[in-house]
């Protein structure tokens, strides 16, 4: 493997990280972050978790698309999406490890129940969608190292797999949303309503084809691939359809929770309500409805990450800003907390690029190991 | 369903349990849930009065005596905390009055301001432990909250469910835990008093039966109508609580927050029952969504073989 300055980058980011994970571990969550008992969760919890999840939903609805629409043609997607879900996870689980006091407990769930508590389920389906991505990338592994035999195993299994992938990840996805109706008192009217997880859902399966392409875009660019034009503008032809159904719920749930005055206030509050709507849902929604849009690169590029800025900025919202008023303390990120969070995006970048190197994840590196096995 | 008129935990998580076998239709997590909440439900099935402890802060001179007894009786340090904390599971709170009003006790003596003692509610159905993924949380029959630090893993989401804002995290600690009152559970099962109970000089805390103390602040607001605020603070927010206050000024001013009547869980559990259901049905639409593909495929396939064949 070669050091290129941007695999540089990432080490050094990665260092820093795992530098400041360990003052974190020695010192406390009190020596690194601005965490506190009013303000209980920040970063880590907003964007590594909430954010993380969402943007991993790629994984589920390629693999819902190509085996059980059997919408064979976005085949050569399905990989890349698959090991972008399974690292996202990862770097969940590792973001937990950071965030959770005492993170050798985080076993507990699976033999100290309690089903009354939303948490108990996400922690359950993360641990069993994580296996079954594990299982989904496998093999590509099995592939790169010929194993014949766990291939067929897996493949012979792959449909009942992906289903349950798919249910693991409707439940979860929008259990994230769930975990916050539980403070209606807490998160603000622009935010809070009954609707969360449905709200948390949808904007999973918007940003799910967003993150398939702009992934698809850059990874072209970075290897110098020729990336999927037309399959890509087909995936993004859905996204209109799916941010639009988004923003009417969106708008019933404003509607319904009488808190349409607040969208006016002037508030920092309604200002990045403004933002997360129109520049995450309403701006992409409109270009992508374009078919110019669709066939350029550049259009796409900008678009999809106009969706996923969306969704980070709609996560955020929800689990730190829209969480200021009643808290009485405007939480911000520690340089540190910071610093652990890019940490971790850093080494899911690092990871992806030598999965990427080493194992058979494009269709073109599939056929050569099929061309060389001949 | 009506959890509003079911005001004991009890009561709670029997309907629930009902809800939810009637809802359920397979699947793990239905038959543990239901085994689980079943056997909590028959763990409450004797009659055990609920204790409570009414705080009339009408009667409260600001003396902290009941702070400094929490503090012994839990081993901790005697220091001033300024707000909750990890070594002050009880405090004494002083705010400013709108009006100038004499003081039930101090009389003239305190016009401006009045104390209020908070710790953890102890709430009927209590949205932390309805939060808590590993039941290190658990409302007792006998009324205490209480808080097994053995099995908490440190996620914060009891202290983000709780509207009162109590649970506390040992944010200095690398090992950290969950601190709040635990109702003095221990002496409460040795059949004493809570220790800030005992130690209150002004009688502006009294430990009973939730129900009798719920008839006695009544009385006491019928006898004073003057002074008394006419409103029982806990008897009915988030579903009720076991810690129920008096006040001679509106409770808005001393700072309590406004709360529905709704136990807070029944707001997470409405997403959550319908799981077993949204298993069901996702699993049979998606399994038949793929037969139906996977037939079109291959009718296609055999469609192309005999117009080949029909070419040959």
């Amino acid at each position: 493997m070669k050091l290129t300055p941007g695999k540089a980058i990432l080490l050094a980011l990665i260092l820093l990280g795992a530098t400041v994970t360990g003052v974190r571990f020695a010192r406390g969550l009190g020596a690194v972050t601005h965490l506190s008992d009013r303000f209980p969760w920040g970063l880590w919890v907003g964007f590594d978790v909430l954010v993380g999840v969402a943007l991993a939903a790629g994984g589920f609805t390629m693999a819902a698309a190509v085996y059980v629409f059997n919408l064979k043609r976005f085949e050569p997607l399905l990989r890349p999406a698959i090991l972008t879900a399974f690292l996202g996870y990862i770097l969940v689980i590792l973001a937990l490890l950071v965030d959770l006091g005492r993170p050798y407990r985080i076993w507990h769930p699976m033999i100290m129940w309690n089903p009354r508590s939303v948490m108990f389920e996400v922690a359950w389906c993360v641990m069993l969608y994580t296996t079954v991505l594990a299982l989904e990338f496998s093999p590509a592994v099995f592939e790169r190292l010929r194993m014949e035999r766990p291939r067929k195993i897996i493949r012979a299994v792959t449909v009942p797999l992906v289903i349950a992938g798919v249910i693991l990840s409707t439940l979860h996805q929008s259990s994230l949303g769930a975990l916050f109706l539980i403070v209606p008192e807490k998160l603000h009217p622009l935010w809070y309503t009954p609707l969360l997880p449905i709200l948390f859902f949808v904007s999973a399966l918007a940003v799910a084809p967003a993150m398939v392409i702009l992934e698809a875009l850059v990874s072209a660019r970075a290897y110098r691939r020729q990336p999927e034009g037309e399959l890509l503008g087909e995936l993004a032809s859905v996204i209109p359809v799916i941010l639009g159904i988004y923003l009417l719920l969106k708008l019933y749930a404003l509607g319904t929770g009488g808190s349409i005055t607040w969208v006016f206030a002037g508030t920092v509050e309604s200002m990045m309500y403004w933002l997360e709507l129109l520049l995450g849902v309403v701006l992409p929604a409109f270009l992508l409805a374009i078919p110019d849009v669709r066939r350029s690169v550049r259009g796409l590029l900008w678009s999809s990450s106009l969706v996923v800025l969306g969704v980070v900025l709609n996560r955020l919202n929800v689990a730190i800003i829209g969480m200021w008023a009643a808290a009485g303390t405007r939480y911000l990120p520690s340089w540190m907390e910071v610093a652990i969070t890019a940490g971790i995006v850093a080494l899911g970048i690092f990871l992806y690029t030598v999965a990427v190197e080493h194992l058979p994840i494009f269709p073109e590196q599939r056929l050569r190991l099929v061309q060389q096995e001949r | 369903m009506d959890q509003r008129r079911h005001r004991t935990g009890g009561s709670v998580h029997a309907i629930t349990r009902r809800e939810f076998v009637r809802k359920g239709l397979g699947g793990l997590i239905l038959l543990t849930a239901g085994g689980v909440l079943s056997s909590r439900a028959v763990a409450k099935a004797p009659l055990v009065r609920e204790k409570a402890i009414l705080i009339d802060t009408a009667r409260c001179i600001g003396c902290k005596s009941c702070v400094a007894a929490c503090k012994e009786a839990h081993g901790l340090p005697p220091e001033e905390t300024g707000d909750l904390s990890p070594t002050t599971l009880t405090n004494v709170f002083f705010r400013p009055i709108a009006e100038p009003k004499p003081h039930l006790v101090l009389g003239e003596g305190r016009l401006q301001e009045r104390s209020y003692k908070y710790q953890c509610m102890h709430c009927l159905d209590p949205a932390c432990a309805s939060a808590c993924p590993v039941a290190a949380l658990r409302k007792t029959p006998q009324g205490p909250v209480i808080y097994d630090a053995s099995r908490c893993i440190g996620c914060r989401y009891c202290m983000m469910a709780c509207p009162f804002r109590v649970p506390r995290f040992e944010w200095a600690k690398a090992l950290p835990s969950i601190t709040k009152c635990d109702f003095c559970a221990g002496r409460l099962a040795a059949g004493k008093k809570p220790a800030c109970v005992e130690a209150c000089p002004a009688e502006a805390l009294k430990f009973g039966d939730r129900e009798e103390l719920l008839r006695e602040a009544r009385e006491r607001i019928k006898g004073d109508p003057a002074r008394y605020f006419n409103y029982i603070y806990g008897e009915h927010e988030v579903g009720g609580t076991s810690m129920l206050y008096l006040a001679d000024v509106p409770f808005q001013e001393l700072g309590f927050p406004n709360l529905p009547k709704e136990p807070l869980p029944a707001l997470t559990w409405k997403s959550l029952s319908k799981i077993p259901g949204l298993v069901v049905l996702l699993g049979a639409f998606l399994s038949f969504v793929q037969w139906l593909s996977q037939r079109r495929v291959e009718v296609e396939r055999i469609e192309v073989a005999v117009e080949r064949r029909k070419a040959a």
